[in-house]
């Protein structure tokens, strides 16, 4: 019987996936940072850590991202909470030093009113001009195409055979 | 007859969020995040030197004079390239140039400093990086520039090339320093 699969493509298959674990296993060594001890805390801790956006890849949270300054904010976060901050303080204590940027919900504010409203804004305008458009629609089309004088002509015979 | 707004709204529509979409691609760098620190004072810290240089940095030395607070480290690749602009303004004495070391091994920042020159007046280095998010730090290198009551005026984000430092970087300094000058005249 022949093999399913070529004894090469096998070899270089289990060398991809063997590639593919170790790679993997790096990753994970090097994101590990010490939790708190107390399980309480830590969940705290990482409820702020989810709320936190990422300053090197944009749009991660420091909960997901493994770029070194995450690994460090997520430090500064948990000894925050430790110290006996709330979720809040923790939070601010960011904000103070990076900015509303920090925040991957964006806080509703003067600065940020467009951002809220806009789309709500743009909603309403969109509605608007659905509602100009289709009552006009009809009576326009009425308006803008009389009939023709043949057009007159022909209906005035249709009518009066009928009567 | 005139034109009805539903003739001409969509292409003006559509014009209004292309200029808007072309304005936020072609001059906004999402890599460059405001800084929450401007006009605040810079942070308090005390750092030890790093391994060879004669002093360390707290934020005292930053009091009294218009200072540059440049943050580098010897890992990090685009310091390179803008660390000879800082030798020359090291060299020129218009402005004391600190150095935050930024969470990097002492061995390799002293012989960064070895090949590379020291314009620096005095470097802190900060091994654990808190310093640095004090100063809203996230990428290497940043430059401040602090007044002579210790608040932060400027920051530059990423290598400086001459045309930032002559035309944004060192007109702050003189901006700040004639300032300086006028307050004490008084």
């Amino acid at each position: 019987m022949r093999d399913l699969v070529h004894p090469w493509a096998a070899a270089i298959i289990a060398l991809m996936v063997g590639i593919g674990v170790a790679a993997h296993a790096q990753v994970v060594t090097e994101i590990i940072d010490p939790p708190l001890e107390d399980p309480v805390l830590e969940a705290r801790a990482q409820t702020v850590h989810k709320q936190i956006r990422c300053l090197v890849c944009q749009n991660q949270s420091i909960h997901d991202s493994n770029a070194g300054l995450a690994r460090d904010l997520r430090i500064i976060v948990r000894d925050r909470i430790a110290a006996g901050d709330t979720n809040d303080e923790a939070i601010q204590y960011l904000v103070n030093r990076y900015g509303d940027w920090v925040l991957l919900k964006p806080p509703f504010k003067a600065a940020t009113l467009v951002l809220w409203l806009g789309p709500i804004l743009i909603l309403l305008l969109a509605g608007w001009s659905a509602r100009t458009y289709y009552r006009a629609t009809p009576a326009q089309v009425a308006q803008a195409v009389p009939l023709t004088e043949e057009e007159q002509r022909r209906l005035a015979e249709i009518l009066d055979t009928e009567a | 007859m005139t034109m009805r707004p539903m003739t001409y709204m969509p292409p003006v529509m559509f014009a209004v969020v292309a200029v808007a979409l072309a304005l936020g691609l072609l001059f906004v760098n999402p890599k460059e995040i405001p800084s929450a620190l401007i006009g605040q004072p810079a942070p308090t810290f005390d750092l030890p030197s790093v391994d060879g240089t004669p002093h360390g940095l707290s934020s005292a030395d930053l009091m009294g004079q218009v200072s540059i607070v440049n943050v580098f480290a010897s890992w990090c690749v685009p310091c390179r390239i803008e660390h000879p602009l800082w030798v020359e303004v090291g060299a020129s004495g218009e402005v004391p140039v600190y150095g935050l070391n930024y969470k990097d091994s002492q061995e390799n920042a002293s012989q960064w400093l070895a090949d590379f020159g020291d314009p620096y007046t005095a470097i802190g280095a900060d091994l654990n990086g808190r310093v640095g998010v004090d100063f809203g730090v996230y990428g290497v290198p940043e430059t401040f520039v602090i007044d002579a009551e210790g608040l932060i005026q400027l920051k530059f984000i990423g290598p400086i090339d001459r045309f930032a430092l002559e035309n944004e970087i060192l007109p702050k300094v003189r901006e700040l320093q004639a300032l300086m000058v006028a307050d004490g005249a008084e």
